[in-house]
C-alpha cells in the first residue's frame, strides 16, 4: 500500500517539478545586525550559492529570546550578528551547535578565542570598541570642556549631560560596567559608576539610544560602542567620537548555528561564507563601522582606527558567564542605581 | 418552530456531520509545510504521502494509529439522523459523539508531539512510541470544529438556553477559541513565574520577584524613584480620565453643537489612532525636547536654560493622551448619538432647562460609554509600549520593564511573568470597578417605539469650555501632524532641512517594465504583507467581537462572568507578553503556527477583539430587548434576529470594531516584533528597524504613507458599513420644526 502510494506520489512529484514547483535548498537566517546589512548578506549569499534565504532581523536580545522559546522545535538555522554575550549565553544553554569552520586560519585571534571560550559553538565576525560620543554644538552651547578620558565624565559641570543605557536591559551598558571593573579594578570601577550616576540624566533601555539622543540634540554625551557614534557622525549629526585615554573594552559580534537546525548543511555553507573576505567586505557598502574578523577584509576609512585605541584584555569567558553577570548587575542595582542623583 | 421542521434532520447537523467526514477523509490531516494558502500538496504526493495524507489514508496505511478511534464519534451521529430532535437519544448521542471526538483530539494532540510522547508517564506505560506528529492541519481543524458543533447541538437539543442552536454554538465556539488563543498561551507564560533556574517549580522564586523594590518602591515621595507598578497605575488613571473627558468633549461638539467644521474635527480625532507608534513621540521630541522648537523659543524668550522636562511622566502622558483620545471618542460618539432624544425632550417638557437635562438625563445615560472609554484608556495606557520607550526617561512602567526582562541583558522570563501578573491585576481591577459603578441600572434608550426627535444642544455654560478644549486639542494635533509630514520631506530631520522627496522614492519606487510593474521600493514587501494581514484580521475581529458582545448582553448562561473576563484578558496583557506566550504555545503541536501569517492574524484578532466587544456592549445595552423579543415572537430565530435587527442597529459599533482592528493591525508593534518572520514582515517592525538605523526620514515617510492609506481605508469602511438609520429627524430639519 505504502509502496503504491510512493509510486503514485513519485509521478506526481515529477509532474509538479515539471511545472516549476521543485524544492530549492533553503536557509532560515536570523540576523541581529542593522537591517540593510542583513538584507545585503542574505541577497549576496543567495547570489553566491543559489540557496534561498529567509531572513528575519531582530535585535540580539529578541533573537535570543526567540531561539530559546523555539528550542523544542527550532525554526532558525543560523544566527549572525549582534553582540557576543547572548551568543555565549546561547552556547552555555546548549541552544547552539558546535562547528569548526575551515576558514578559521584566516581570522584574527580575538575571533578564535571567542569561539574557544564557548566550546566552538560561536565565532567572532566583527568587533567594536566601547567609547563615547558627544554633540559638539551642545558642548559649546553649555561651555563644557572637551572630554577625552572616562574620568572627564565625572566632572561636576557634566551633571545632567551624560547618558548611558541601563545595564539590566542593555548588553552595551553591561559591557561598560564590566569594562570599568576591568580597567579600574572592582572597587574603583564601582566608585566610577557611582560618580557617573550623579551626572547621568537618563538610563535608556536600548544600548545605542544615548548617542541617537545626542545626535538629535536631546543629550550631550552618550556612552556607546564607537561604531554607533561614527554612524551618527557620518549620517550628518554633529557628533564627535572619543576613544577614552584610560583604555576601553570591546564587544565581539558573533555567529552561531542553531542546535537542531533543519538545514544544517546550508547553515554551515553560510557560516564559512560569512567568514570570507568577500562577505566581510560587504560591511563597507552599508556604513557598518565595525572591524571585520577576517584578517584580509578591509575596514572603512571612517571607522575608528583600532591600532590607536588602547584596548584592554577583556575577559569574555569570565564576564560573559551568567553568574558573574548576575553578581555585577545585582551589585550595581544595590549600590549605584539607588543613589540620589 | 413548527412541528414540521422538528421531524426533519436539521440542515446544520447534516452540514457538520459532512464537514467532519470531509476533514477526516479528504483533507490533509497535518499542517502542510508550505503554508495555509499554498495548494501545492494537491500535486505533491496527495493522498498517500504521510505529510499531506488525510486521517483515513494514514490509518489505512497503518500510520498514526492513534487517529483511528476518531471513527467512532464520526459514525455515532449518523445513528440519530432519523431521530426527531425532541428524542432524548438525539441529544445524548450528539453530546457523546462531540465530547468524545473533541476530547480525543485534544488528548492525542497534547500527548504525542514531535518527539513522541510528551509525558513521562505515557512513556513508562506504553514504552517509546517510535513515531511523532506535527501540528494540526486543515483536516484536523475541520474535524475539531465538527465535533465541537455536534456537541453544542446536542447540548441545545437538551434544552440549554431555550434550545437555541445558534446561541449555544456561538457560546461554545467563542469559549473554544478564547481558550485556545488566550487562556492557553497566557497560562503557559505565567507558569514561568514559578520556575526556578534549574526548571523546578517553586513559590519562593515568585515571592522574591514579586516583592521587588523596583516594582513597589515608593521612593518618589522623597526624591528617589517609584516602582514601576505605581508609575503605571498613576499614569493609567490619569490617561483614562483625560482621554475620557477629551473624548466626551469631542463627541459633544460633533453631535450637540452648532459647530460648523464637525467633519474636519471628526477626521482629526481619528488621526492619532492611525499613526504608527513612536512617530508621535519623535514629533513631540522635536517640539518640546531639549533642542525642540518650542523649548528653544521659550528659552530664548525668557532667557532660561532649556530642560529635559519632556522625558518622563509628562511626555508619556501627553503622547498617550494624543494617541488614545480617539479610542474614547469612538466609543463615546456611538453612545452619545444613541441617547434617545425623546427622554431629553421629555425632560425639557417637564420644564428642565438645558443644563438640568444634560446633567440629570443625558450624562447618566452616557455612563456605559464613559465607563467603557475610561476602561479602554486605562488598559491601553497600561499596555502601551512605544511611547514609554521613546519618552519615558527614567520613568519606568510595567510594559517596558516586561519587554526588557525578556529581551534585555537579563533574560528573566520569570520576572516578566511576575510583572505581567501585576499588570493583569491592575487592569482586571479596573474592569471590576467599572462593573460595580455601572451597577444593574438600565441604559436602554433605543426601543421599538417611535423615537423621532432631535438632540438638544449643549447648555451654553458647557458648550463654551467644551468647544475650547476640543479646538485647543485639535490645534495641537494639527501642529504635531504638520511636524510629521514636514519630517518626511526633509533631508535629515532636525539637522539638515533641505526639502526632498528621496525618502518616498527609496521606500515606494516602482518601475514599469515590459512584463508589468516592478515594485522596486524598499518598503513594498512589508507594506503588502501588512495590508493583507490587516484586511484579513479586521472583519474577523469585528465578527468575533460583536458575536461575543451579543452573547454577553443578550443571553444568560452559566459562567457568563468568567466568559466576559476571558474575552477582556488578552487586551489587558501587553503585546510583548502575548508575543512571547504565542511563541511558547504555538511553536509545538497540536497548534503549530509560528513563522506563518496565520499567527499574526490570530494575534491581532484576540488582541483587538475586546474593543469590538466593548463597543458592541456599549451600543447593545442601549437597544431595548423588546426589539429582539418582537422579532422572536414573529417567528424569527435568534440568528435571524441578530442579523436582521441587532446588526443593522449596531453599525457604529461595527465600524468602530472594523476600523480599530484594521488600524491596530497596521500600527501594533509590541506583539508583532516576536511574531514576524522572514516571509511575513510587518510595516511597524520594518519602521523600527529604520529608526534604529538612523533612517528617520525613511521611517517617517513610510509612517506618513501608512497614515494616508489608513485614512482612505477608514473612509471606505465608513462608506460600506453606512450609518445607522434610527429613524430620527435629521438635524437639518430642525428649522422646519
Amino acid at each position: 500500500m505504502k509502496k503504491l502510494g510512493h509510486v503514485a506520489a513519485g509521478s506526481l512529484i515529477a509532474f509538479a517539478a515539471s511545472i516549476g514547483a521543485a524544492q530549492a535548498d533553503k536557509l532560515t537566517f536570523y540576523c541581529s545586525a542593522q537591517e540593510d546589512w542583513c538584507q545585503l548578506m542574505a541577497r549576496s549569499f543567495e547570489d553566491a550559492t543559489g540557496i534561498d534565504v529567509n531572513m528575519t532581523r531582530k535585535s540580539s536580545g529578541e533573537t535570543f529570546a526567540q531561539i530559546r522559546a523555539e528550542s523544542s522545535n527550532p525554526k532558525g538555522d543560523v544566527w549572525w550578528g549582534g553582540t557576543g554575550d547572548p551568543h555565549l549565553q546561547a552556547a552555555e544553554e546548549g541552544l547552539t551547535m558546535e562547528y569548526v569552520s575551515p576558514m578559521r586560519d584566516q581570522l584574527h585571534d580575538w575571533a578564535i578565542s571567542q569561539a574557544e571560550s564557548a566550546g566552538n559553538k560561536t565565532i567572532g565576525i566583527y568587533s567594536g570598541a566601547l567609547g563615547y560620543g558627544y554633540n559638539a554644538d551642545l558642548l559649546a552651547a553649555n561651555n563644557l570642556p572637551e572630554p577625552a578620558c572616562w574620568k572627564d565624565l565625572l566632572k561636576p559641570e557634566f551633571k545632567g549631560h551624560v547618558q548611558m543605557a541601563n545595564p539590566n536591559s542593555s548588553g552595551t551598558a553591561y559591557t561598560t560596567l564590566a569594562s570599568m571593573v576591568q580597567i579600574f579594578g572592582e572597587d574603583e570601577g564601582f566608585d566610577f559608576m557611582k560618580g557617573l550616576h550623579t551626572n547621568i540624566n537618563q538610563y535608556t533601555k536600548s544600548g545605542s539610544a544615548p548617542i541617537k539622543a545626542a545626535g538629535r540634540g536631546e543629550n550631550t554625551v552618550g556612552i556607546v560602542f564607537m561604531h554607533d557614534a561614527v554612524k551618527q557622525a557620518v549620517s550628518g549629526f554633529p557628533i564627535k567620537v572619543v576613544a577614552p585615554c584610560e583604555g576601553t573594552g570591546y564587544e565581539i559580534g558573533s555567529m552561531s548555528i542553531i542546535d537542531g537546525a533543519r538545514n544544517v548543511d546550508e547553515a554551515k555553507k553560510f557560516y564559512d561564507w560569512a567568514l570570507s573576505t568577500d562577505a566581510q567586505n560587504l560591511a563597507l557598502e552599508v556604513n557598518a563601522f565595525q572591524v571585520p574578523s577576517n584578517k584580509g577584509a578591509e575596514t572603512s576609512a571612517s571607522a575608528p582606527d583600532m591600532s590607536t585605541i588602547k584596548l584592554i584584555d577583556y575577559d569574555f569567558k569570565k564576564y560573559g558567564s551568567s553568574d558573574e553577570r548576575k553578581r555585577l548587575l545585582q551589585k550595581w542595582d544595590e549600590e549605584v542605581s539607588v543613589l540620589p542623583q | 418552530m413548527t412541528d414540521d421542521t422538528s421531524k426533519k434532520t436539521p440542515p446544520v447537523l447534516i452540514f457538520w456531520i459532512i464537514a467532519g467526514w470531509v476533514g477526516y477523509c479528504l483533507l490533509p490531516w497535518y499542517m502542510v509545510e508550505d503554508g495555509l494558502w499554498s495548494f501545492r500538496w494537491v500535486l505533491d504526493g496527495y493522498p498517500f504521502d504521510e505529510d499531506v495524507a488525510p486521517g483515513l489514508f494514514l490509518i489505512a496505511q497503518g500510520e498514526k494509529l492513534w487517529l483511528a478511534p476518531l471513527l467512532i464519534p464520526l459514525t455515532l451521529p449518523l445513528l440519530v439522523l432519523r431521530c426527531p430532535k425532541s428524542d432524548p437519544l438525539y441529544a445524548k448521542v450528539l453530546i457523546l459523539a462531540g465530547a468524545l471526538g473533541f476530547g480525543w483530539l485534544i488528548a492525542q494532540g497534547f500527548s504525542i508531539g514531535i518527539r513522541g510522547f510528551n509525558f513521562d508517564w505515557l512513556k513508562s506505560a506504553f514504552g517509546d512510541l517510535g513515531d511523532r506528529q506535527f501540528g494540526m492541519g486543515y483536516g484536523a481543524m475541520i474535524c475539531a470544529a465538527s465535533f465541537l458543533f455536534l456537541l453544542t447541538q446536542g447540548i441545545a437539543a437538551r434544552g440549554a438556553i431555550n434550545g437555541d442552536v445558534f446561541v449555544v454554538s456561538a457560546v461554545g465556539g467563542v469559549i473554544t477559541i478564547v481558550t485556545a488563543f488566550v487562556f492557553f498561551p497566557i497560562a503557559k507564560m505565567l507558569f514561568a513565574a514559578f520556575v526556578t533556574e534549574d526548571g523546578a517549580y517553586s513559590l519562593s522564586v515568585f515571592a522574591s520577584k514579586f516583592f521587588d523594590d523596583r516594582l513597589w518602591g515608593l521612593g518618589c515621595f522623597w526624591g528617589a524613584r517609584c516602582g514601576a507598578a505605581w508609575n503605571s497605575l498613576i499614569l493609567a488613571i490619569l490617561v483614562g480620565i483625560i482621554t475620557t473627558v477629551l473624548g466626551l468633549a469631542f463627541a459633544l461638539v460633533v453631535t450637540r453643537s452648532g459647530f460648523r467644521y464637525k467633519r474636519a474635527l471628526r477626521a482629526l480625532t481619528v488621526l492619532p489612532i492611525i499613526t504608527p507608534p513612536f512617530v508621535i513621540g519623535l514629533a513631540l521630541i522635536l517640539l518640546f525636547g531639549l533642542s525642540g522648537t518650542v523649548t528653544q523659543f521659550f528659552a530664548d524668550l525668557f532667557g532660561t536654560q532649556p530642560t529635559r522636562w519632556l522625558y518622563g511622566m509628562p511626555g508619556v502622558l501627553i503622547a498617550q493622551t494624543l494617541a488614545f483620545t480617539p479610542i474614547a471618542f469612538l466609543v463615546l460618539i456611538g453612545v452619545v448619538e444613541g441617547v434617545s432624544p425623546s427622554m431629553e425632550e421629555a425632560a425639557q417638557t417637564l420644564r428642565a432647562n438645558r443644563w438640568q437635562t444634560f446633567r440629570t438625563v443625558s450624562l447618566p445615560l452616557m455612563r456605559p460609554g464613559l465607563a467603557n472609554a475610561f476602561l479602554l484608556g486605562f488598559i491601553e495606557s497600561m499596555a502601551d509600549f512605544g511611547n514609554p520607550l521613546v519618552l519615558g526617561g527614567n520613568f519606568d512602567v510595567l510594559s517596558t520593564e516586561i519587554f526588557f526582562a525578556i529581551v534585555g541583558a537579563q533574560y528573566d522570563q520569570g520576572r516578566a511573568a511576575v510583572l505581567a501578573m501585576v499588570l493583569l491585576f491592575f487592569t482586571l481591577s479596573a474592569f471590576y470597578a467599572q462593573r460595580v459603578w455601572l451597577g444593574r441600572k438600565s441604559y436602554t434608550t433605543v426601543t421599538g417605539k417611535g423615537d423621532a426627535g432631535v438632540h438638544p444642544l449643549m447648555p451654553v455654560g458647557l458648550s463654551m469650555p467644551v468647544l475650547l478644549v476640543a479646538l485647543g486639542w485639535a490645534l495641537f494635533t494639527i501642529v504635531v501632524y504638520a511636524m510629521i509630514i514636514y519630517g518626511s520631506v526633509v533631508e535629515l530631520w532636525g539637522v539638515n532641512n533641505t526639502l526632498t522627496f528621496k525618502h518616498y522614492v527609496t521606500a515606494f519606487s516602482v518601475r514599469i517594465e515590459a512584463e508589468g510593474i516592478r515594485w522596486t521600493g524598499a518598503a513594498w514587501d512589508s507594506f503588502w504583507t501588512t495590508i493583507t494581514i490587516a484586511a484579513l484580521a479586521a472583519p474577523l475581529t469585528a465578527a468575533v467581537g460583536l458575536v461575543t458582545a451579543y452573547l454577553l448582553t443578550r443571553q444568560s448562561f452559566a459562567g457568563k462572568n468568567a466568559f466576559e473576563f476571558g474575552t477582556m484578558l488578552s487586551f489587558a496583557i501587553p503585546g510583548t507578553v502575548i508575543g512571547v506566550s504565542y511563541i511558547l504555545a504555538f511553536n509545538v503541536p497540536p497548534i503549530e503556527i509560528t513563522g506563518t501569517g496565520v499567527i499574526l492574524v490570530i494575534s491581532f484578532i484576540f488582541r483587538n477583539m475586546p474593543v469590538g466587544v466593548r463597543a458592541g456592549i456599549a451600543s447593545m445595552s442601549q437597544l431595548d430587548k423588546s426589539l429582539d423579543e418582537s422579532s422572536l415572537t414573529l417567528g424569527a430565530n435568534s440568528w435571524q434576529t441578530f442579523r436582521r435587527v441587532i446588526l443593522p442597529l449596531l453599525r457604529p459599533a461595527i465600524l468602530a470594531a472594523l476600523v480599530y482592528s484594521f488600524v491596530r493591525a497596521m500600527t501594533a508593534i509590541s506583539a508583532v516584533i516576536f511574531l514576524v518572520s522572514a516571509e511575513y514582515d510587518m510595516a511597524t517592525s520594518y519602521i523600527i528597524g529604520r529608526v534604529e538605523n538612523n533612517d528617520y526620514g525613511l521611517a517617517i515617510a513610510y509612517s506618513t504613507t501608512l497614515i494616508f492609506v489608513m485614512l482612505s481605508v477608514v473612509a471606505f469602511m465608513q462608506f460600506v458599513v453606512g450609518r445607522t438609520q434610527i429613524g430620527r429627524r435629521m438635524s437639518q430639519s430642525r428649522t422646519n420644526v
